[in-house]
């Protein structure tokens, strides 16, 4: 099997979307170490600095990763960052106001957002409405239904949930030394480690079981998949409910760090997701993509914001004009692929 | 059932709004053969397939299969494939993100705890794909594989699912003749483990390489099955084409000889892979010039090279004497030309807008944006064309749609006639249209030729297309093979010529 495999590797032409996710993680590295050289004196290239891209987009990653489930099939959910505010804001309200316990408010995170999965993919995969259109009345529906709960922001002290939001986890040996000579242990939250497994199982799910391969079978081409006898329909919705569960499951993470629910909460957050996506491989025409690519992609969008942070002067909007700038690269770079790709065929 | 038969369908009739697209077709599978499914437009080839793998219900009939004694019922392609009929079709049904072992196990993959066992999979794909001889790698994925392979290792998966009967339809058309062959060799070697394959194309050529019997169909009924050596080609093409050999009429049209040769338009070596072969091809002023051959012989593609349509690879177009350079159908109406395309309703009208609309569109295309027509002169324009084809509308701003197809076809030869063409190009633009409305329309076509424009006609109706032409090109099987004109301008010399080869064979 090894060698096998030794022989069939070195044969392959690299194809364009292994050649894009190389592209994107090049770009990544470039950007990080471009980001340690010049602001080395700012902290940049201490380890904390690393774990910070983690510890501030664990939410953002499992969202972005169950966007590209769902742009696998060839669809597309803009009312993740809705779904995000009202679920911080739902939480911060019933533990604050109805006296909830924090363990019961994470399972009305993972409903709401299950919620949002059913009726969106029922929509989308039984009924047939375009996917941005159902999405945008999600959208819509979500950041109204938010502020129906309170207009005002609600900070959450809710001890249990505050001690979870709270919890440094300091890694062995990897840490830096302050002016003084102290060393520092570098540390993460709770938050990093759950993003993590989430998106390690997702990776699974993708790769080896049938809902994963049928995921993409769909997205390949949707006539084909129906002719070999899979149930597009049914596959679709399922893949719009995992969608909604991991946004749920996202919003909580999101939660964790932010401590409160207010009305204008991860606004945007769709597009930050969406452009992880797109940036990680993911092809807007669906049938390619995967989750380790999405990390690079959320990691490209933190990089760029502790860049812009770290630079200091820079209005945080450069964030997004620099990430909608890399959507735009990254897009015709895929228009040129898939274009490439048929004068081949 | 005797034993050697796989597949029987008998009285099988299929009636859809307003056509009977089958009436009591029998049709006989026995193992081990390649049958040829043959007929025109129409005929009913792929009702009777659809029929038999279950996207449309049977309205009268029975399928009997091999290996079961009740008559099966196939309510869709999954009941059909476990009945033991996969179907390959013209356009590969297969995801070409996936890898080639994927596509042959999708829905069936082989697990190990629940999870895919890619290893095993990867083990099994490249076991089929070498018992069939099929040069492909299991984890190489579909979309670098060429549409020849991606035909087999569809052929793969639809056999490794234990069929007892292979429908191919019409796999060959985007291929090239190397990969037809290597195609009939894995054919053969089905043919050699005892499956039936019903193979439906267009190309003679390929049904007498490979096929051992055929079944023609015409308009919904059953015309005969033959064994393939007993029947020659241009008696093949006579029953598609609804004509007893025996008893042809002559029709002839009275054309008038051409006093001198203007031409108007020619091609000289155009051609376009994987649609037409290069060819030369030449319309003098004030001619009607025919195209004829079977269905999916290279009529339109031809028409469209010109066109610009469809953008040739090869050759070059001179208009007039002077050489031309087209790369959209803009640059070939700037040019002179007009075509109206094969399928009205596809490319020809545009459904919602009004009979005004739909006249004055090509020649505000043509004008360019910047010069809109006013409302008084695209009112004059649709008046002066309704009343000159006798356009039958309730009022100018009727929507195209709701006009009887032969009048929304006059309203689409309007179009292209307030463009003042030098060059006229119809596309079958009688089929689907009563008697009445045909004669006009041929009537007009002799008389624009009359006036000096050049005509390029196609008509799968023979008899149409001897009363209008005066040279008739042939093409076969993706290449024009010839042009007759002259004393050969018969039905008889026009079935030799779109029969070919050996017509004795």
């Amino acid at each position: 099997m090894a060698k096998l495999k030794t022989t069939t590797d070195s044969n392959r032409k690299i194809n364009g979307n292994t050649f894009l996710l190389i592209i994107t993680i090049a770009l990544f590295a470039i950007m990080y170490i471009a980001g340690m050289v010049i602001f080395a004196d700012k902290g940049f290239a201490k380890p904390q600095m690393f774990l910070n891209l983690f510890i501030s987009n664990a939410g953002l990653l499992v969202i972005a990763v169950g966007q590209t489930i769902v742009m696998i099939t060839g669809g597309i959910d803009i009312s993740v960052g809705s779904i995000t505010a009202l679920v911080c804001m739902v939480m911060a309200n019933q533990m604050e106001n109805h006296g909830m316990s924090a363990y019961a408010a994470i399972a009305v995170a993972l409903l709401i957002g299950l919620a949002f999965g059913i009726v969106q993919g029922f929509l989308i995969s039984y009924l047939e409405i375009q996917p941005f259109i159902v999405s945008l009345a999600g959208l819509f529906f979500g950041r109204g239904m938010t502020s129906m709960v309170s207009t005002e922001m609600i900070s959450i002290k809710n001890e249990t949930f505050l001690a979870w939001a709270n919890a440094k986890i300091y890694l062995p040996f990897i840490g830096s030394y302050s002016k003084s000579g102290k060393f520092h242990p570098a540390y993460i939250y709770p938050t990093v480690i759950i993003a993590l497994i989430i998106v390690a199982i997702i990776a699974v799910v993708m790769k080896y079981t049938k809902f994963g391969r049928e995921v993409y079978a769909v997205g390949g081409n949707a006539q084909s998949a129906l002719m070999m006898g899979l149930n597009v329909k049914r596959i679709k919705f399922k893949a719009y409910v995992l969608e909604g569960l991991l946004a749920g499951c996202g919003g909580f993470l999101f939660c964790l760090n932010s401590c409160a629910g207010f009305v204008e909460q991860a606004k945007g957050l769709e597009m930050d997701a969406i452009s992880a996506s797109v940036i990680g491989g993911t092809l807007l025409s669906g049938g390619v993509g995967t989750p380790f690519g999405t990390i690079f992609g959320v990691l490209i969008k933190g990089t760029i914001t502790s860049l812009i942070t770290t630079q200091g002067t820079l209005s945080s909007w450069w964030v997004r004009i620099v990430l909608s700038a890399l959507l735009c690269f990254f897009i015709v770079l895929q228009a040129i692929f898939t274009r490439m790709k048929k004068k081949n065929a | 059932m005797s034993n050697d038969v796989v597949l029987s369908m008998r009285d099988i009739s299929k009636t859809f709004p307003g056509v009977k697209a089958l009436q009591h077709v029998d049709f006989t599978l026995r193992k081990g053969e390649i049958h040829a499914l043959m007929g025109e437009n129409g005929a009913g080839k792929s009702t009777l397939i659809k029929v038999l793998t279950g996207v449309h219900s049977l309205d009268g009939g029975e399928i009997r299969i091999a290996g079961s004694d009740a008559p099966i019922i196939n309510k869709s392609p999954q009941d059909a494939q476990n009945h033991g009929i996969s179907t390959v079709y013209q356009e590969v049904n297969l995801c070409p993100n996936l890898s080639v072992a994927e596509n042959l196990f999708i829905g069936r993959e082989p697990r190990k705890f629940g999870f895919i066992d890619w290893h095993t999979m990867n083990k099994k794909a490249t076991e089929l794909l070498k018992s069939l001889d099929i040069d492909a790698r299991a984890t190489d994925k579909l979309e670098e594989c060429s549409l020849a392979k991606q035909q087999m290792i569809a052929i793969a998966r639809a056999v490794d699912m234990k069929c007892q009967v292979l429908i191919l339809d019409e796999p060959t058309s985007s291929l090239d003749d190397e990969e037809v062959e290597k195609l009939f060799v894995l054919m053969r070697r089905l043919q050699k483990e005892g499956v039936g394959i019903i193979f439906v194309t267009h190309f003679l050529e390929q049904v007498y390489a490979v096929c051992d019997r055929i079944t023609v169909l015409r308009n919904g009924t059953l015309v005969g099955e033959y064994p393939v050596k007993e029947l020659p080609r241009v008696e093949l093409v006579a029953k598609m084409m609804g004509k007893n050999f025996d008893d042809l009429a002559d029709i002839k049209g009275d054309h008038k000889v051409l006093e001198k040769f203007e031409p108007v338009i020619e091609a000289e070596q155009v051609g376009r892979k994987g649609s037409i072969k290069p060819f030369d091809f030449a319309v003098n002023k004030g001619e009607v010039v025919g195209l004829t051959g079977l269905l999916g012989s290279g009529r339109s593609e031809l028409v469209r090279a010109i066109y610009g349509a469809d953008k040739p690879d090869t050759g070059k177009i001179k208009v007039n004497g002077k050489e031309v350079k087209i790369n959209s159908p803009l640059d070939a109406m700037k040019q002179g030309m007009a075509y109206l395309p094969e399928d009205r309703k596809k490319d020809g009208i545009l459904a919602d807008l009004s009979v005004r609309e739909n006249i004055i569109i090509a020649l505000q295309a043509k004008r360019g944006m910047f010069h809109p027509m006013s409302r008084k002169e695209m009112e004059e324009a649709a008046d002066k064309y309704i009343d000159m084809l006798q356009i039958k509308t309730a009022s100018r701003e009727t929507p195209i749609k709701s006009l009887s197809g032969g009048n929304q076809q006059k309203v689409i030869i309007g179009r292209w006639l307030l463009t003042n063409p030098d060059y006229l190009i119809l596309d079958e633009p009688t089929r689907g249209i009563d008697i009445g409305t045909k004669t006009e329309i041929q009537k007009l076509v002799l008389d624009l030729a009359d006036q000096g424009m050049a005509v390029t006609f196609i008509s799968s109706e023979v008899e149409e297309m001897l009363r209008t032409c005066s040279r008739m090109g042939v093409l076969r099987d993706g290449k024009k093979v010839g042009e007759i004109s002259g004393d050969q301008l018969t039905q008889e010399g026009v079935m030799k010529a779109i029969a070919g080869g050996d017509s004795n064979e």
